[in-house]
């Protein structure tokens, strides 16, 4: 199936959540935040659309005050492909943890909480995975300030 | 007879420096004398940030980073990196120079599997094969360094194109290579395959069910060994691949034999595909020319592609500057290392190092 197709039945089986289409990625579809989670189980447990491939999560910062976070999904059966997006305010985001899903997720979400800050609730073992554990700041996030990193040029 | 022996729980850091792991992987063993118990695998010592330079380069500046995050397959990174770029920007580069990346991305993963096989090997105790492996492997460095110059990190695939065109040398030099190799598989067979010793220590061990793949996210070789056909060279062709027959090798062991039997098929494949390649290959350009300091328009993609270790993706998002505003490689071994908590509980010691070596992963490719 299409991400449009994709995008039909999922507001077939959510009449009241309110989805968006993404006009600078074609994959993705921006689900609230609120209903990330029910939206992500219902692509893992439904037989019709069966993801039973999580292939990673990540996080894009746009500041003063979005961080999109992305889920890619992918189903070997049907060979089709859909991202979640959910976009974030900035400062202390949070999002419940999709680890009991897929456990590919685990340490996807650990990576995310340690670059971009992001807590998810629910996470079985939430700690820093690439940087030390007593590390200040979330080093991908664009105001991260570091001396040895410089400053991206305008 | 009552027994008055009694176990302890105890604690067993495997690493950060191990010959085994050859990488830094720490893993965090909770052992009952030589069984164990639980293991939690510990990452980032090699963590460069990677994605962070990537921001503060141009795209074309980000080609050689890419280089950095997997030191066995480095065709293979450059490459996935400029399929997001070109997909972004809308560039296809011509025919020669897709027969070309995918000459060069096959060639790397039979040296990636020669020096799995021959790292392999040598964890579970055998020394010959490495040196047979090793041999071998040089010589196709060889034929990277008269194409690009380098042996290990080749800035080779780049926006629009390669670096410069093959010559007919290099041709004929990869098919001398291919005729000269290609019966030497079977010598590697011969050296594992009706060994007893190698047989008890692979056959049965380290067993993966297809579902805890799947559930685990495993991809490439190692889920083909669990009997899951999946390749993104058949389901997504990208480059010369709709071109060219190759069969994707499968196996319902899901043991660490299954995984390295699976390997030594795709080997055989790469070489059908080179053969292939070399009657295909077609003349004209190899790259379009390009502004030095391309720049991208707005937008988002992923875009991944089949490495020796499984898929590797790029997601990359553009502001319509000459640099990447956000640069993500999602890596096989990140993902492969995790089934390391599920698989490890209840072995003995000895396994793991086979169990953890039939994964093939590679520690600068999870840290980037």
């Amino acid at each position: 199936m299409k991400v449009a197709e994709l995008g039909e039945k999922l507001r077939q089986h959510f009449p009241e959540v309110a989805f968006h289409e993404d006009l600078e990625n074609p994959q993705a579809l921006i689900v609230p935040e609120s209903d990330y989670r029910q939206v992500a189980e219902r692509l893992r447990r439904d037989p019709e659309l069966d993801f039973d491939y999580l292939e990673f999560q990540t996080c894009c910062d746009h500041p003063p005050n979005r961080l999109d976070f992305l889920a890619y999904f992918y189903s070997y059966q049907y060979r089709h492909r859909l991202a979640l997006k959910v976009v974030l305010e900035r400062g202390l985001p949070s999002l419940p943890s999709l680890a009991d899903l897929w456990a590919n997720a685990d340490w996807n979400e650990r990576e995310v909480f340690d670059l971009f800050g992001v807590v998810f609730h629910g996470h079985p073992d939430l700690r820093r995975i690439m940087m030390p554990e007593d590390w200040e700041g979330y080093p991908l996030r664009k105001d991260y300030l570091h001396p040895n990193v410089v400053k991206r040029p305008d | 007879m009552s027994s008055s022996l009694t176990s302890e729980e105890f604690e067993l850091n495997m690493g950060p420096q191990h010959p085994s792991t050859h990488g830094v992987l720490r893993m965090l063993l909770k052992m009952d004398g030589e069984k164990v118990i639980s293991c939690d695998p510990i990452v980032g010592y090699l963590h460069r940030s990677i994605e962070k330079m990537s921001e503060n380069r141009t795209f074309a500046q980000v080609v050689p980073v890419t280089d950095r995050l997997d030191y066995c397959t480095s065709m293979t990174s450059n490459y996935v990196y400029v399929l997001s770029v070109e997909a972004l920007g809308d560039i296809t580069p011509p025919p020669r120079g897709q027969f070309i990346r995918t000459i060069m991305t096959e060639l790397n993963r039979i040296a990636s599997h020669l020096l799995w096989y021959g790292t392999f090997c040598l964890e579970i105790g055998a020394t010959t094969p490495f040196l047979y492996s090793f041999a071998d492997r040089e010589k196709i460095l060889d034929l990277f360094e008269m194409a690009c110059g380098a042996r290990l990190l080749y800035n080779y695939i780049r926006i629009g194109g390669v670096g410069r065109d093959l010559s007919q040398t290099f041709l004929d030099g990869m098919i001398t290579f291919l005729d000269e190799w290609e019966p030497r598989i079977l010598d590697y067979e011969a050296l594992l395959d009706e060994n007893p010793i190698f047989y008890n220590r692979t056959k049965g061990v380290g067993y993966l069910s297809i579902e805890k793949a799947k559930h685990y996210g495993v991809t490439g070789p190692n889920i083909r060994a669990s009997g899951l056909a999946v390749d993104v060279r058949k389901d997504e062709p990208f480059a010369a691949y709709t071109d060219l027959e190759f069969d994707v090798p499968t196996s319902t062991e899901g043991d660490v034999f299954a995984r390295y039997r699976i390997r030594m098929e795709e080997m055989r494949q790469s070489a059908r595909i080179l053969r292939q390649c070399f009657d295909k290959i077609p003349g004209g350009p190899a790259s379009i020319p390009l502004n030095y300091r391309i720049k991208i328009p707005e937008g988002e993609t992923y875009q991944h592609i089949e490495s020796p270790r499984g898929d590797i993706g790029c997601y990359l998002v553009s502001r319509g500057g000459d640099m990447p505003w956000r640069c993500k490689f999602r890596t096989p071994s990140f993902v492969h290392i995790q089934i390391f908590r599920d698989l490890l509980p209840g072995v003995l010691i000895p396994d793991i190092m086979a169990i953890c070596a039939s994964f093939d992963i590679v520690l600068p490719e999870t840290d980037r």
